[in-house]
Formats: C-alpha cells, structure tokens, sequence
C-alpha cells in the first residue's frame, strides 16, 4: 500500500468539506490515505476523516503557538519522512498557498499548484496557464511529488474505513529568523470565496460599497459567498480579498453569478471553470453575455430586490 | 546595501494566447513586467529613498534575450541595475530558483530579496520558496506591509479574508510581494528614458555552474481552455427572472 498524505485543514473547529473531495481523488485500491493534522482543533476529526476512507491519521503537535507557516511546514516535512510519505496533496487555499511550497522547497519536490486533475501514478496534472486561456499537462519528476487541489474539482464521496491515529510531536529549532509576531482577524471574514459552491459577485454596476448589502441579502439564503470584480475592489468598495480575477481568488463553484460585472479577461481568469454562470448586466452587448449560461438584460435594483424575496419566501 | 528583485517577463494578460507546437505559445504579443512584481520593484525603490546613499535596487530575470524589456521597465520604476540570465527554453521554479540564487550569490550580499507573489502566467506560486530555500533566508509571501530596518524586517501578509499575519524576519530574508502592498510607480517618460542608460549585466547560464536539477515539472501539453457556455436568456419582469434563477438553482445547479 502506498501511503498518500493528505494535508487537512480546519474551518471553526471542523475539517473543511474541500478536503473529503481530496480523498475522494486520492482513493484507490493500492493506497493508503494518511492525514496530516497540524495542531487540530479538539473534535469530530477522527469521525469525518474516516467517513472519507482515512486509515490513519499523524496528529502533529507543534510547539508554536497558534499559525506559523515555517514551523508547521518543517512539522509536515518531519511527520512524511517518519511515515515514509513521498506524495502530499493539499488545497490550493490560502493555508495551502502558505505551507505546500515551503514543504516542496526544503524536499527540492515537485510541486503544481491549483490543479484541476491529478494521476498520482504517472505523476501528472493538469492545471490552467495563461489566466485561464490555456490548460497545461504537466508530468512532475522527482523522488517525493506536492500537489495543491483546486477546491471542488472532485465531489466528496464516502467511503467509510476506520483509522488509527498516531499521536506526531514537534519540537522546531529555534531560531530560524522567522518568527510570528501575531495574527490578526477581524473575526467577520467572509467564507473564503475558492471553497464556495455559490458564489455572487458585483462589480462597477454596484455602484458603492452600501449596495453590497444587496449582494449579502441574497446570499445569506443560500450559504453563498460574496465576490467582487475588480473594479469594486479598486474603487475600495469591498476589501481585495473579495475579488475574483486573474489578481484575486480563481474560483471553482457549482454556480456564480455576475452582477453589474461586464467580464473583462482578466475577470474569466478566475471564474470561467464554474458550472453555471448566470449574468445579470443593463448591457445586452457586455463580454459577461456571451460568456455564461443564463443571462438577463435588465437593472440589477430591480432583479436582487425581487431575488431575495424569492429565495426568502422558498426558504422560511 | 543590496536590495534584490526577482522578475519575470509574461504575456499582457489581455493579450491572446495562440498555442505553438505542443507546448509553446506565440510569442509575438506584448509581454510585460508581471504585475505583482511591479509592488516589487516599487517597494524596493521605497525602501531604497530612506535608506543609506549606498543602496541599491538591483532587478534579476532568467528569461529569453526579449525579457531585456521588463528588465528595462524594472529599471523606469526604480531599479538601478539589472542582471539579465539568459535562456533559450521557459524553466520551471525548481531551475529558476537555482539560477536566481547563483546570480544574486556571484553579484553581492543581499539585504532583502523581493520577487512577486506569483506570476501570472503559469501561476507556480513557489519560486520565493525555494529561492529562499537556496539562500538559506526566511521567506514571507502576500505582503501587504513591510517596515524594514538594519536587522531585518516586520511585514505584514494577507493570509485571506480579514486575517493577517504579522512576521518578523532577520535580514537577510525574501519577501512575495502582493498586491496590497503599495500603488506602482508607474514610470514618466524621463523614468523610461533613465531607464534605457541603466546597466544591463548578461550573464550566460553556463557561467552560473548550476547543477541539472534531479525533480522537475515539465509542460507536456498545452491546449486552448474550451469555452463550455451557451448563454441563454432569461426575459420578463423583474420577479420573473428571479423565479427563473431560482428555478436553476433548485433543478439544474440543484444548490439548493
């Protein structure tokens, strides 16, 4: 059995539902599902990581306190030699973005980022370059291979095992010249847009900050998340890690929906693999048009107004 | 004191994309500087102004004998120097650090390494990583902040949404620009024909004596993204599309 390890993350105290579409892609007769844990959070992760076929589970203790991306990736490095892992798959999130390319840089691993198909056997991926203007198959050489997943490529199907789990000590070696003076959040962080499955961005059709409200409304019915076009971002409507785009968040939904966005290229870059696109733009001729699924000519004031009074009166 | 700046030179993301052969592109479009290298250069050259008279912006490229133009961009937006690696082929990060290491290790001491967060055209999101895996310095990645003084730095980076973290790095060290870290310079015409006397050092890779990598990512195949969409129009009142959009969602998307 080949050991695959699985980098998990937590989202308020829970594994992060991205990460079960993970194990799902990495499953295969002759494998073995590890999961890293660094530092969990006490809870159901033993449970839910084996409703996903997870057999063993590497419960790294570190002694940092709190995130630190230098000490939780030598952790991960140490817990994959001691358990002879020469394969890791990530998410391609922001903890992903953090620790997958330091634990590729201290092996000299290989390693794709955002990949969209991964062939664990022959070591090959398939990830978009050029914002999203082209698709790249890519075969990765090397004596251990990283892959960053791009969130939602593959649905989460259980496979219930049972899994031991060991218990992983870290002690880092201090000092590296890296240390983490504090963490801040403001604590309202909006679901991380790349892990959604509905997704509603506005852009210069918005017109201000205050009219995001509209956005919110509707999405609150849904679990959505909200996105922005770049032009909100600029404009300082919303804050940048709202927006979708070449520069912003490449997101993966199952729907987004562009409101008062006329969808430049840099904007598809990162949103062009949804599985629906539904555009509601005053312009008929906007790019957005004939790049989605669904369109509607009309105002935006009219439609989200009458969109919230639909998806509210459906869900009470 | 030494302020190096890693830059990549990629196709305008506007510009189209024609794929060449197997796993080429045309390249007879606009390349540019990449953009988050641009808060690199912009950054350095901040830094420089309240530094000590003797230092120095210097921007570094491994790239075809055409990347001499972001080169030169770095140059207009505030670099004072550049080194130019050349290469015929496109690398992948695990040679590109190499080599970037062994031109900044042969030219001097750095104080700070900047390079952008990514790069916009294959998106590796990795070679400050390893650069900095190969300098033996400590990196930060998406800074937002940075304070910088003698001993090293304090930065601050965007990690997502209303979190940052805040790192105190020993100088020297590598720091990925992201795009929250200052407006560039964009570049007046004197800057750009200042820019134009500015020294461009060449150095061939085989000065560099860098050792054939034994892992690698290579491009297989490179093939046009398809287009999967066909748009269809929702018509009536107001009320009538929204009746519609929650239609797909319910049936089609089956979200909710």
């Amino acid at each position: 059995m080949q050991p695959i390890g699985l980098l998990i993350e937590f989202k308020s105290g829970h594994v992060k539902p991205a990460n079960f579409g993970m194990a799902t892609a990495a499953r295969a007769e002759n494998r073995q599902l590890v999961a890293l844990v660094v530092d969990a959070p006490a809870g159901d992760t033993k449970a839910a990581l084996e409703a996903y076929g997870v057999t063993r589970i590497v419960n790294i203790r570190t002694d940092s306190n709190g995130w630190d991306p230098a000490v939780h990736a030598a952790a991960v490095v140490a817990a994959m030699q001691e358990n002879g892992i020469t394969t890791l798959i990530g998410l391609t999130s922001p903890t992903g973005r953090e620790l997958l390319p330091r634990v590729a840089a201290r092996l000299d691993a290989p390693l794709v980022m955002d990949c969209i198909d991964i062939d664990l056997d022959d070591h090959r991926v398939k990830t978009s370059h050029y914002s999203g203007k082209t698709m790249a198959t890519i075969a990765m050489t090397g004596s251990h291979f990283i892959y960053g997943m791009r969130a939602n490529v593959v649905a989460p199907l259980k496979a219930p095992a049972a899994a031991e789990v060991i218990d992983f000590p870290f002690a880092a070696n201090h000092p590296s010249g890296f240390e983490v003076i504090e963490t801040r959040t403001d604590g309202s962080g909006p679901q991380y847009l790349a892990e959604s499955d509905i997704i509603i961005s506005g852009g210069r059709g918005l017109k201000n900050a205050e009219n995001f409200k509209l956005l919110y409304d509707c999405a609150r019915h849904l679990n959505a998340a909200v996105g922005a076009s770049r032009v909100a971002v600029d404009n300082g409507w919303v804050s940048y890690a709202m927006q979708v785009g070449q520069t912003g968040v490449k997101v993966n939904p199952k729907v987004y929906m562009a409101v008062g966005i006329s969808g430049s290229v840099q904007h598809f870059a990162g949103m062009k693999t949804a599985k629906t696109i539904i555009a509601i733009n005053t312009d008929a001729n906007a790019p957005i048009m004939a790049h989605c699924d669904y369109y509607a000519v009309g105002d935006l004031f009219d439609i989200l107004p009458a969109l919230e009074k639909a998806l509210s009166s459906m869900t009470r | 004191m030494n302020i190096y700046v890693c830059v990549k030179h990629v196709p305008d993301s506007a510009a189209t994309i024609t794929v060449e052969g197997k796993t080429g592109i045309n390249e007879k479009i606009t390349f540019l500087l990449n953009p988050y290298d641009e808060h690199a250069v912009t950054e350095a050259a901040k830094i420089k102004a309240s530094s000590a008279n003797d230092t120095e912006v210097i921007a570094v490229c491994l790239g075809k004998a055409a990347a001499e133009n972001t080169l030169r961009a770095a140059m207009a937006m505030g670099a004072d120097r550049s080194i130019l690696i050349e290469t015929d082929t496109s690398r992948d990060s695990i040679f590109t650090a190499r080599a970037l290491a062994a031109a900044i290790r042969s030219d001097g001491r750095p104080w700070m390494v900047f390079t952008g967060k990514e790069s916009i055209d294959s998106e590796g999101m990795q070679t400050q990583f390893r650069l900095a895996q190969h300098l033996g310095l400590p990196v930060a990645t998406n800074a937002i902040k940075v304070d910088a003084d003698s001993d090293g730095v304090t930065v601050e980076c965007e990690r997502e949404a209303g979190t940052i973290d805040v790192y105190r790095m020993a100088a020297p060290c590598v720091i990925g620009a992201g795009k929250g870290l200052n407006n560039p310079n964009y570049p007046t015409f004197p800057d750009i024909v200042r820019s134009r006397k500015k020294p461009v050092k060449r150095i061939d890779l085989a000065e560099l004596a860098i050792d054939t990598p034994s892992a690698g990512m290579q491009i297989r195949e490179l093939v046009p993204a398809v287009e999967q969409h066909s748009p269809k129009a929702l018509t009536g009142s107001a009320a009538d599309i929204a009746a519609q959009i929650v239609d797909i969602l319910k049936n089609e998307a089956k979200v909710i």
